[in-house]
């Protein structure tokens, strides 16, 4: 089954138009990049799916049925996202734990206890951080709860936007290992924008190019490992995210 | 023993409870807040002042409006430590009492003041569009008369007294608090974890209430305090031309416009009350500024 | 000029805690020429601070201390906020990490970098327009004009830190320290804002500290590199040496990179007691 159908999709904000017929199809259970130029308009996808860019044209699709262009908390259940800066996507004055309590009182689930310490252990956080506040967590522990947050709701549909970006390489390879285990544990489905190729070539199976506000080429992981883009712009890309290697 | 241990439970890096958490943040905030002199001596003055009023029975050593034509215009001695005034009342039980007329007016107008002003300026803050310039249109109509002038021409449409005076100063002090709830909201509307709670389907309303209004209440904290002192100043000076609180109330202003006629012979009749109101101002002050060292976002929380 | 430019012996951060005072920043020494040095190390090391105390800019808890902290032959730890001040932006300025938290909300991206330039120089205001335009350009931002006028929320994260870089940039410093300055970019837009860096090192003489956690980037671009952990330096090599850095952190750090020909199924992590610790 398809999770995740975008096609011909332009979004703009008031004037100008950022994404020009973009389609993308995610297989569920499926990983799927968006890499690309800076600026070419890759969150503004996610946030498209999200609801929160409102103004586009085409057709999104999530599990087959169509998506309305504002958020309704119906469709919270299905699909989340991960912003990409810890640092601004956790309330300031919010403990983790009120914070993972929002959506469990917005979606009316009950156990909120037992559901709260079970997503901790799940992104691997001790329950010595479920009080404390985001000031007092490193940007690698914040990056877990708004990973926590996200699944709380038990989402099928993650959009990631640059999670680890502003992380350092270890965090990272801590964050990818989590996500990748959750996605085979739960299965759920990722739609990830970065802009770094080995991450794709960890995490994902198939990716799209992006430049311009236009995709220019979607291929497969395989062909990535191997080299194999067509694309003059994928390759300068790839060209340059394997450097004399270190 | 018992305190120490209470002391790490509260600075515990991990608390193990809400009300741990709650708790712990409340302490370190008040750790850094008796490092500050000015502010303690700020937060005496105010403690004192609320102790002043829920005490006076007892602190006041006279009835403060039983007239005695035989002692007026005494000088302070032992018997009348402040003096008395024209109507032989003994001023220091007045300024005693007058003390709960103050905080009255502090607590009423904060109480009616901030909150709509707060909620006013976060949801134009946050929802924008038209109904940011409808309810900026009305603030910015009020904020363009002047403070006093507003207050006096609304007491002398109700009619003078100490109702109508916390009335009018609660409606002209709204404003001022409105365009700061909306300035502050409009830097944080747009931060992801806005989007993140839009995202779980949360309602404008639960936002503004549950992420916002949090946000701005310490700055607002910090503000009201600040403003008390104007507060405290308006009312007196409404009860010093007649449109306040109205006789036989010991309310300060007031006793300073009656005190003015005897101002060169008989100076304490309105240097006491007068010594009051700056005290309490200037406790306000004090308070005010150091809550904003402890309290305000952008100097502290970061650790 | 023969001498360094920057010279830190024994630079320690101290930020007091409930139980007691601690060193996040513990006696770091090295000189900076008209060269370009990498700091790499994990989250929490110290790097950022160490930025900020060069500037005078560790926050109010925070103490700084050190037995020398020179530029160009001013004492940097004698300087009051006023010296400061001439020196922060014009001579030596930082690219601060997270973009959007550094950026004014309520500011047009152009309005900020003018004012970047403004702060320093008097400039008629055509002037100012067309060098804000130019700098904007070279930071491969490709409609400037539309983009000076957008608000920070509106710009995208690898936008933010373009222009970050570009009101630092403006004034033409002596000394960029640049805090992971291109975390949110592509690699091709990356490899062209670092080129601009990268120029201006070689050809106006200027210094670089480029701080990150990308180990091939870091390798890359500097000339020399230095490891931190837990506030310390645990390696100091030649940049063309990192990959055969012998510290285990070091190698640590090597061995989490993802690589485009991924087979693992799991990425090596750090056993970090750190972590457990906080
Ligand atoms: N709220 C907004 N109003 C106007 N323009 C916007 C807004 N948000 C984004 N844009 C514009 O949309 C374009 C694409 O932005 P987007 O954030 O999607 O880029 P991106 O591909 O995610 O880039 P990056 O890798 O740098 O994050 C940019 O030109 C940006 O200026
Ligand atoms: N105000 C503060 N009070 C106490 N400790 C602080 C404060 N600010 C920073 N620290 C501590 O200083 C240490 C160094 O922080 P710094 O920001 O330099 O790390 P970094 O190496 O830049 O990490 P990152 O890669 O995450 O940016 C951290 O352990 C942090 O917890
Ligand atoms: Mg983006
Ligand atoms: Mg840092």
């Amino acid at each position: 089954m398809t999770a995740i159908h975008i096609d011909n999709l332009d979004v703009s904000y008031g004037e100008t138009q950022i994404t020009h017929g973009v389609s993308i199809d995610v297989e569920e259970g499926g990983s799927f990049a968006l890499v690309g130029e800076s600026g070419s308009g890759k969150s503004t996808v996610l946030k498209a799916i999200a609801g929160l860019a409102p103004e586009w044209r085409g057709t999104i699709e999530i599990f087959g049925r169509p998506r309305s262009h504002g958020i309704d908390p119906d469709f919270a259940r299905t699909c989340q996202m991960v912003f990409q800066d810890p640092y601004g996507s956790l309330h300031p004055r919010k403990t983790v734990d009120a914070t993972l309590m929002e959506p469990l009182n917005i979606q009316g689930l009950s156990d909120h206890n037992e559901r709260i310490a079970a997503i901790l252990k799940d992104v691997g956080l001790d329950n010595r951080f479920r009080f404390r506040y985001p000031h007092q967590l490193s940007g690698g522990q914040r990056q877990r709860v708004a990973i926590a947050r996200a699944l709380i709701v038990e989402p099928k549909v993650l959009l990631l936007d640059e999670p680890t970006s502003a992380l350092d390489v270890s965090v990272q390879a801590e964050i990818l290992n989590l996500l990748k285990r959750l996605r085979r544990e739960r299965g759920l489905t990722y739609l990830m924008v970065t802009h770094n190729l080995p991450i794709v070539s960890f995490l994902c199976d198939r990716l799209a190019v992006m430049r311009g506000g236009r995709i220019v080429e979607t291929a497969g992981a395989e062909n990535l490992k191997q080299g194999h883009l067509q694309n003059e712009y994928s390759r300068e890309l790839l060209a340059l995210s394997a450097p004399p290697a270190v | 023993m018992a305190f120490t241990d209470m002391r790490s439970w509260l600075l515990d890096e991990s608390p193990a409870s809400r009300s741990q958490a709650r708790w712990g943040r409340i302490f370190r905030i008040s750790l850094a807040f008796r490092s500050n002199t000015l502010a303690m001596v700020g937060l005496v003055i105010v403690l004192a002042l609320i102790a002043m009023a829920a005490f006076a029975p007892w602190i006041a050593t006279h009835d403060p409006i039983a007239q005695d034509t035989y002692a007026r215009l005494r000088p302070p001695s032992a018997a009348n430590w402040m003096g008395t005034d024209e109507l032989g009342r003994d001023i220091w039980s007045r300024v005693v009492f007058g003390a709960r007329i103050t905080l009255a007016i502090v607590i009423l107008v904060a109480a009616l003041a901030a909150p709509a002003g707060l909620l006013i300026g976060a949801t134009a803050g946050y929802l924008g569009g038209w109904v940011d310039r409808v309810l900026m249109g009305i603030t910015d109509i009020f904020l363009s008369m002047p403070k006093l002038i507003l207050a006096l021409a609304l007491v002398a449409a109700l009619g003078p007294g100490i109702e109508n005076a916390i009335l009018a100063i609660a409606v002209t002090s709204w404003p001022s608090y409105a365009r700061i709830a909306r300035a502050e909201t409009l830097t944080f509307k747009n931060a992801d974890f806005i989007a993140a709670s839009r995202l779980q389907g949360a309602s404008s309303w639960r936002i503004v209430v549950g992420h916002i209004l949090p946000l701005c209440t310490s700055s607002m904290i910090v503000r009201v305090t600040l403003d008390m002192a104007g507060i405290i100043l308006t009312a007196a000076g409404l009860g010093f031309i007649g449109l306040g609180a109205q006789p036989p109330l010991p309310e300060w202003g007031a006793m300073i416009a009656r005190g003015r006629t005897f101002i060169l012979d008989q100076w304490w009749v309105a240097t006491m009350p007068g010594f009051a109101i700056i005290t309490v101002s200037l406790g306000f002050c004090f308070l005010g500024d150091g809550l904003r060292d402890v309290l305000d976002p952008k100097s502290g929380e970061k650790h | 000029m023969s001498g360094p430019l920057l010279v830190v012996e024994n630079l320690k951060v101290t930020f007091p805690s409930p139980s007691g005072p601690v060193d996040v920043v513990k006696g770091l020494s090295f000189q900076l020429g008209r060269e370009r040095l990498g700091i790499v190390g994990e989250s929490g090391s110290g790097k950022s601070m160490t930025g900020r105390s060069i500037l005078g800019l560790v926050r109010a808890p925070g103490k700084v201390s050190a037995t020398r902290l020179e530029f160009d032959g001013i004492d940097l730890l004698r300087q009051g906020e006023k010296g400061m001040r001439a020196i922060r932006g014009a001579r030596i300025s930082m690219v601060m990490q997270d973009p959007k938290f550094s950026l004014n909300p309520v500011m047009t991206v152009g309005e900020q970098i003018a004012e970047a330039l403004v702060a320093h120089k008097r400039l008629p205001r055509r002037e100012i327009a067309a060098r804000v335009r130019a700098m904007l350009e070279a930071v491969r931002i490709n409609d400037p004009d539309r983009v000076a006028g957008l608000y920070p929320h509106e710009i995208s994260g690898g936008m933010g830190q373009r222009v970050m870089i570009a009101m630092m940039l403006i004034p033409e410093p002596d000394i960029l320290i640049a805090d992971e300055p291109t975390s949110a970019l592509d690699v091709s837009v990356q490899a062209q804002v670092l080129d601009i860096i990268d120029d201006l090192v070689r050809n106006k003489g200027m210094g670089l500290i480029l701080i990150s956690h990308d180990l091939n980037l870091v390798a890359h671009y500097c000339d020399r590199v230095l490891v931190m952990n837990a506030g310390r330096v645990v390696e100091d090599c030649a940049a063309s040496e990192l990959k055969n850095a012998k510290h285990p952190y070091t190698r640590g750090l090597l061995a989490a990179q993802p690589r485009l020909d991924e087979t693992r199924d799991e990425l090596p992590v750090i056993d970090r007691t750190t972590w457990s610790a906080a």
